[in-house]
């Protein structure tokens, strides 16, 4: 991994940010990121990005755990240790839904939290270059990331020119590291810069 | 002007104050940025004395048995399972307001869900404490787990309901636990970033887990939102469900019949929204919250105590005329003889009291409004749902089919009521720890709601509307028309 050079335009209002992602994919700039202190509702379409499917993860998980649930206790009460309860069926399905519905809530949800923190790279111990210390309170912080046809001058007159407050370069890690935040920010040794 | 939502100005504002995001973030954070109160460490340390008192009488339990109760034959359960089924209903309501109303696409509860299902979290630690020492031999409470042991392998018995209980409460805590956490990731890390110290960074950092605030994440963070909300739905009615089956799957005169599981559903929603009113009135004083849970936030709350009161009433007449028609002598008896008489007829008509009648004064708006009334109202409510679970465990138990079997009266010891009152230490002991540490109120989702339900976007909307009419329209169709290729925020 390696450092890269990042140009970040802030914005105060949602209603200059949305012309402005238009303006920006217009321009054939790609985005690094947008970092919003909310979830801003359009934006992931506004930029173009494909709609999630951790849903789909949600609901395999939950097969899963309904699987495991009936088998489970078949496997249990019919081969295992087949007991007899006052005569009762030992295959007793009615009675085992209450405990396989709550297995499939509980592997889909359990299963839902581990991909979603996994696809998204979160943990404790876990740290980011964060471009903006407001981008969790009250700014919109949009990120383009240099390149051979994004030059950084040009990249931040035109931020300005698309209504961004605020317009810095930075040279970050794009990744993740294991650290503390309140040590300054050691990033990897490497040095080539973009 | 960007319209992103219309919403009509007879809602009041979710948010009252022209607040900024920056406004908001400040409001809910500084309180955990600031030294505790007296009033915070007078209570803190009132509740930590409690949960002291608590161990002390559990200690007993688990060091003398189960005799340090009064409980007996025939009336086993006793104060033990009213308090862990009174709990796990308390717990109810965090889970309505997170996951139903957030299908239900109600904005309102933007402003309580953090706190509410903090309260889930903790009632359901409360719920789990009884009938783990209700076992008497509580270290081989592992038992009821199905692992691979080394008796037989003996398995735990599927088809039974206290079983299901397991199951049920440790899914139901499980799942309450990720939704609450992962809706805390996207705030500690606001607390983290406005860190002056190096201990708080540090800790909020690690508790935020990195959290950036990427649109992707976002993306992925809503979605998972939303779909834990839609398995906590029918979770929440599932552990109800399946409490009442502990009662309902016997063949007790008063607890078998099957108007049980949706009567302990509303009955826990029910009690479960008292004690969010009894602790959000405490906290938006105490915090200075006003302007985030609103009289309207606690007016709403009241709709649903009459609306889930009114359907705990009409299942206890039911129960009577059920009773009445079925003409079964045992469960006449238990009704009309040893529950609305009897000498334990004064606890069915507090319950009757504090349940079906007091909350119907709800139907007035004024008293919906009236802070003072509602959280009055609040532990009245609490009160007539902990004797609902005492009435229908202690009066269909205490006159058995023999009157040989027939017990004497039944009056906890000390140590009984010492349990239920630990177990008041430990949720506020933790509900304090709560309100000093954890953003109180989800940061992130009143900054989404404030742009269309805010005050401020009301009278910008109250102005233009005021204008003219056909100009109205004529902008909003233009700004719907502006938004075609850029779809700006559809609430």
């Amino acid at each position: 991994m390696a450092l890269k050079k990042f140009v970040v335009g802030c914005f105060e209002d949602e209603k200059v940010l949305f012309p402005a992602v238009e303006k920006v994919r217009k321009a054939g700039y790609k985005f690094h990121d947008i970092y919003t202190p909310f979830p801003v509702h359009g934006l992931d379409k506004a930029m173009g990005l494909r709609d999630t499917s951790i849903h789909t993860a949600g609901f395999l998980f939950g097969m899963i755990g309904t699987t495991t649930a009936v088998t489970f206790m078949t496997w249990v009460f019919t081969k295992d240790w087949p007991v007899n309860i006052g005569g009762k069926p030992n295959f007793a399905l009615p009675a085992w839904i209450p405990i396989t519905f709550e297995m499939t809530v509980l592997f889909a949800a359990v299963g839902m939290v581990l991909t979603f923190c996994y696809i998204c790279q979160l943990s404790p111990f876990l740290k980011r270059h964060h471009f903006h210390p407001r981008a969790t309170d009250d700014l919109f912080v949009m990120v383009i990331e240099c390149s051979e046809k994004a030059n950084e001058e040009d990249l931040k007159s035109f931020l300005v020119s698309v209504g961004a407050q605020e317009v810095n370069t930075q040279i970050a890690e794009e990744g993740w590291w294991i650290g503390k935040y309140d040590e300054e920010q050691e990033l990897y040794k490497e040095s080539n810069i973009a | 002007m960007s319209l992103t939502k219309y919403e009509s100005q007879l809602r009041e504002p979710l948010v009252n104050g022209n607040k900024t995001y920056g406004q908001v973030t400040h409001d809910i954070v500084h309180t955990i940025e600031a030294k505790p109160t007296r009033l915070w460490y007078i209570g803190f340390y009132v509740s930590v004395a409690l949960l002291m008192f608590g161990a002390y009488s559990v200690y007993r339990e688990v060091v003398y048995g189960i005799g340090q109760w009064n409980v007996n034959r025939t009336i086993g359960w006793g104060w033990d399972i009213t308090n862990f089924v009174w709990w796990v209903g308390i717990g109810h309501a965090g889970t309505l307001i997170s996951a139903i109303l957030l299908l239900f696409r109600q904005g309102w509860r933007t402003g309580v869900n953090r706190a509410a299902e903090a309260m889930t979290i903790f009632a359901v630690m409360c719920a789990g404490q009884f009938p783990i020492f209700h076992m008497g031999r509580v270290w081989m409470a592992f038992f009821t787990l199905p692992y691979p042991n080394t008796r037989g392998p003996l398995w735990p018995n599927f088809n039974s309901p206290l079983l299901w209980d397991v199951f049920a409460i440790s899914t139901y805590f499980t799942v309450s636990l990720l939704f609450w956490y992962s809706g805390l990731l996207p705030d500690f890390a606001t607390i983290r970033d406005r860190a002056k110290t190096k201990l708080r960074k540090r800790l909020y950092g690690l508790a935020s887990f990195g959290w950036s605030g990427s649109t992707k994440h976002w993306q992925r963070h809503e979605s998972l939102s939303l779909v834990l909300a839609g398995l906590s739905t029918p979770l929440v009615l599932s552990v109800h469900t399946i409490v009442s089956f502990d009662f309902a799957t016997s063949v007790v005169p008063g607890w078998h019949t099957t108007i049980f599981p949706p009567y302990f559903v509303a009955g826990a929603i029910f009690s479960g929204f008292a004690m969010v009113q009894t602790l959000m009135l405490i906290l938006r004083k105490v915090m200075g919250l006003q302007d985030y849970i609103t009289l309207g936030h606690i007016e709403a709350m009241n709709k649903v105590i009459v609306l889930t009161g009114s359907i705990v009433g009409c299942a206890y007449l039911t129960e009577l005329f059920m009773a009445w028609y079925s003409q079964v002598p045992f469960e006449q008896d238990i009704f009309f003889k040893y529950r609305i008489a009897g000498p334990y007829g004064w606890s069915y008509w507090l319950m009757m009291t504090c349940n079906v009648i007091s909350p119907q004064l709800f139907w007035s708006r004024k008293l919906r409004r009236n802070v003072l009334f509602t959280f009055i109202m609040s532990i009245i409510v609490n009160i007539g749902m902990w004797f609902e679970r005492f009435v229908i465990i202690v009066s269909s138990l205490y006159r058995d089919y023999l009157p040989s079997s027939w017990s004497i009266y039944y009056r906890p010891t000390i140590w009984e009521i010492g349990f239920y009152v630990g177990t008041f230490g430990l949720f506020f002991t933790c509900f304090f720890l709560f309100a000093k540490y954890f953003p109180v109120i989800a940061i992130a989702e009143i900054k989404y709601v404030l742009k269309g339900n805010g005050e401020s976007f009301k009278n910008e909307m109250a102005e233009l509307e005021s204008k003219n009419v056909d100009e109205f329209i004529q902008e909003m169709h233009q700004d719907h028309h502006e938004e075609g290729t850029v779809k700006v925020a559809h609430h």
